[in-house]
């Protein structure tokens, strides 16, 4: 029991930052501008907000460093998608690559650390926060622990990000916006001829995905580590994209493949080197590799289709 | 594809833009080594003397620039059929396995040479191998390319780790990598060639994997441009409904491009394996299958554009390790600012100059319709 307890609570905080950014992805994917770049962003924004939280001892500062880098980084490629239509992907791949070379390089000349920011007071840290009654209702057999010990007293941005699902949901589903940001993922043509303007439409759609993608990594270096660590994304932006791909581009959908994504990282660490009952020794690497797998399988069609937005990755050009 | 520029003359097509988006790029690094403090045009002359100042210099940028013609050439395919093949690096990974098999075998019987000829098939084949999912599922499903053949770089990189650490790694050895091969296993250096022009490579691990490099560009350039295997590719990339239309099968040439491609990403491995370590180690690509994107972008696909552009990387790698003795500050992930900014700006910003040179060059044709552009990408 207790084991399955903390496993699930390693599975919630590990899958913060995939939700997180796979809901970034879902913005921008959905109003036909895929994001390859979502790792890059994710680690400018971790690097920002260990940075400023480390320098103002304070973690709204780095909350606001992570989201402007991020956005930042994001209008960067915006401006490559939509305004210069350029090759999407090849925007995305280069903003990682910047952000990577970026993070070390500031990292060793402002902190002297080896890339790494210094590690943050409980000032700069986002604090965890205990939800109502978890003291009182500890006791109670089976639903006490789980309501005190895996929901209650996490970062406010985990709740934030779970919360984030079904207003993500709403956003897209319920509003004029995300109609129209669906519809101009799907048809832009038919976006340009009701007289919206698809760029504008679309540097929202942006700059919603790194807002998100800020949010993610403000959590990597302030919530769930105290501080950044060089590369600490690790390719978690690349698991989130594959999340947002298994969950064929729908919010409710995107929180079970991220859930699922990190209960196999909770599980891979607590693993390592344990035979399992009936299996024998799973090599760690495979359960590191599942996602991917499991991506490819689907991306193949034998889960189901994954169909992305008609207009993803085409740029847009008014007729003239 | 109908893009809504106008042609521009060739020169400026395939030498100014290129030229242009370098110097933006250079300039950009330019301000991060001034926002760590550091003037950029000494860091300029330390690079270019590093890289090129003397022979061992010269040998270890032409080392680098052997590895980053493979990957290069190996995505420049692949564009030509327009397939955005991410997984260089997950291809040169697992080529590694046939060049260490191979060697593993046979260093103690075959001389090198016939080593290195095994072990060029070897590195081919699984390079080829594990391109071959991706472009399957690509042509008979529908699957995004880029995303399944990211997918597979990971999956590489699980399935190379617990290779080299659980069967691959000799007994009693604590680092995950494979036995020192014996001579057998050895590339020579091509020392002598530097050597004409005077210069000593001194401990520079360049060597004959630089000369299949160089094969292999003509292959490509030959292929892409001389057979009907190469129409057929640039007729896909061209226009995936005109090739239909021309009866040609997709099937076929996607997988076939994207093996070729592979191939050459996995005969990468040669360099490093084989010419430098005489081991396979852990992490022995180190990005230079993403480097491939960036040479191959900014070489155009094409092989004489290729070439210059792996030994522009191969200097940013030698001169920046050069930097970094000189300055701390500058470490070598200063080449990885460099690369994604060139990707940046040779690549997805490619046509920001373009308006402004086509109003230069009088080209009126972007008033009337759109033009039909030829690009080799």
């Amino acid at each position: 029991m207790d084991m399955l307890l903390l496993t699930l609570e390693s599975t919630l905080r590990l899958s913060v930052p995939l939700l997180l950014a796979a809901l970034a992805g879902l913005f921008s994917e959905r109003s036909g501008i895929f994001d390859i770049g979502l790792e890059g962003k994710m680690l400018g924004a971790a690097f920002a907000g260990g940075a400023a939280a480390a320098t103002f001892s304070s973690a709204l500062m780095g909350l606001l460093a992570a989201l402007v880098v991020s956005v930042a980084l994001s209008l960067v490629h915006g401006f490559a998608s939509i305004t210069q239509r350029g090759n999407q992907i090849v925007s995305g791949v280069a903003i990682n690559f910047i952000a990577m070379g970026t993070t070390v390089i500031l990292g060793q000349a402002w902190f002297q650390q080896g890339g790494r920011t210094p590690a943050l007071s409980s000032a700069g840290r986002l604090n965890t926060v205990e939800l109502p009654f978890a003291q009182a209702v500890a006791d109670v057999p089976v639903l006490g622990p789980i309501y005190s010990d895996l929901l209650s007293g996490h970062p406010l941005l985990m709740y934030f990000a779970f919360a984030m699902v079904p207003i993500s949901w709403w956003v897209l589903y319920r509003t004029r916006f995300g109609l129209r940001l669906r519809a101009v993922g799907e048809n832009p043509g038919a976006v340009d001829t009701a007289g919206i303007s698809v760029t504008w439409l679309r540097y929202r759609a942006v700059i919603c995905c790194g807002i998100l993608c800020g949010f993610a990594g403000a959590y990597l270096s302030m919530a769930l580590t105290a501080g950044f660590v060089k590369n600490m994304t690790a390719g978690k932006g690349y698991i989130a994209l594959a999340a947002l791909i298994f969950a064929k581009w729908r919010p409710v959908p995107v929180m079970y493949a991220c859930l699922l994504f990190g209960f196999l990282d909770a599980v891979g660490i607590r693993m390592q080197g344990r035979p399992l009952p009936l299996i024998g020794e799973v090599p760690v690497q495979l359960i590191q590799a599942l996602p991917y797998i499991l991506t490819v399988i689907l991306l193949a069609g034998f889960i189901g289709k994954a169909v992305p937005p008609k207009a993803g990755g085409v740029p847009y050009v008014k007729e003239r | 594809m109908a893009t809504p520029y106008a042609k521009l003359p060739g020169w400026v097509d395939y030498g100014l833009i290129p030229l242009l988006n370098l110097v933006v790029a250079f300039a950009v690094a330019g301000l991060v080594v001034l926002l760590v403090g550091e003037s950029p045009f000494r860091a300029a002359y330390l690079l270019l003397d590093g890289a090129f100042g003397y022979g061992e210099g010269i040998g270890f940028t032409l080392y680098y620039a052997t590895t980053f013609i493979f990957t290069g050439l190996a995505v420049a395919v692949a564009f030509h059929c327009r397939l955005f093949n991410i997984g260089g690096e997950g291809q040169a990974y697992v080529g590694g396995i046939g060049v260490a098999l191979v060697c593993l075998t046979f260093d103690n019987i075959l001389p090198w040479y016939l080593t290195f000829v095994l072990a060029t098939i070897g590195a081919a084949i699984c390079g080829a191998a594990w391109a071959f999912i991706p472009a399957y599922f690509r042509a008979t499903r529908g699957s995004h390319i880029v995303i399944t053949t990211i997918m597979f770089n990971f999956i590489a990189s699980s399935l190379m780790i617990y290779l080299l650490v659980e069967v691959l790694k000799p007994a009693g050895q604590m680092s995950p990598q494979t036995r020192t091969f014996a001579e057998g296993g050895q590339l020579p250096k091509l020392d002598w060639l530097l050597a004409i022009f005077g210069l000593d490579i001194g401990g520079a691990p360049f060597n004959f994997s630089f000369l299949l490099a160089i094969a292999a560009s003509i292959f490509v350039w030959v292929l892409i441009w001389r057979t009907k295997l190469g129409y057929e590719i640039r007729t896909m990339g061209f226009s995936e409904k005109a090739a239909r239309y021309a009866g040609i099968n997709e099937v076929r040439i996607i997988v076939i491009a994207m093996l070729i491609s592979g191939a050459l990403a996995g005969m990468m491995a040669l360099n490093p394996i084989m010419g430098e370590q005489a081991r396979m180690q852990l992490d022995f690509v180190a990005g230079a299958g993403f480097v491939g994107i960036a040479v191959a972008l900014m070489g155009r696909s094409h092989p004489a554009g290729i070439i210059p552009a792996a030994i522009l990387f191969g200097m940013l790698y030698q001169g920046g390790a050069e930097i970094s003795f000189e300055m701390p500050q500058i470490s070598r992930d200063m080449i990885v600012i460099i690369q994604g900014l060139v990707i940046l700006f040779a690549g997805a910003l490619e046509n920001m100059f373009r308006p402004a040179l086509s109003r230069f060059f009088g080209a009126r044709a972007m008033r009337t319709k759109p033009v039909r552009v030829g690009s080799a990408g």
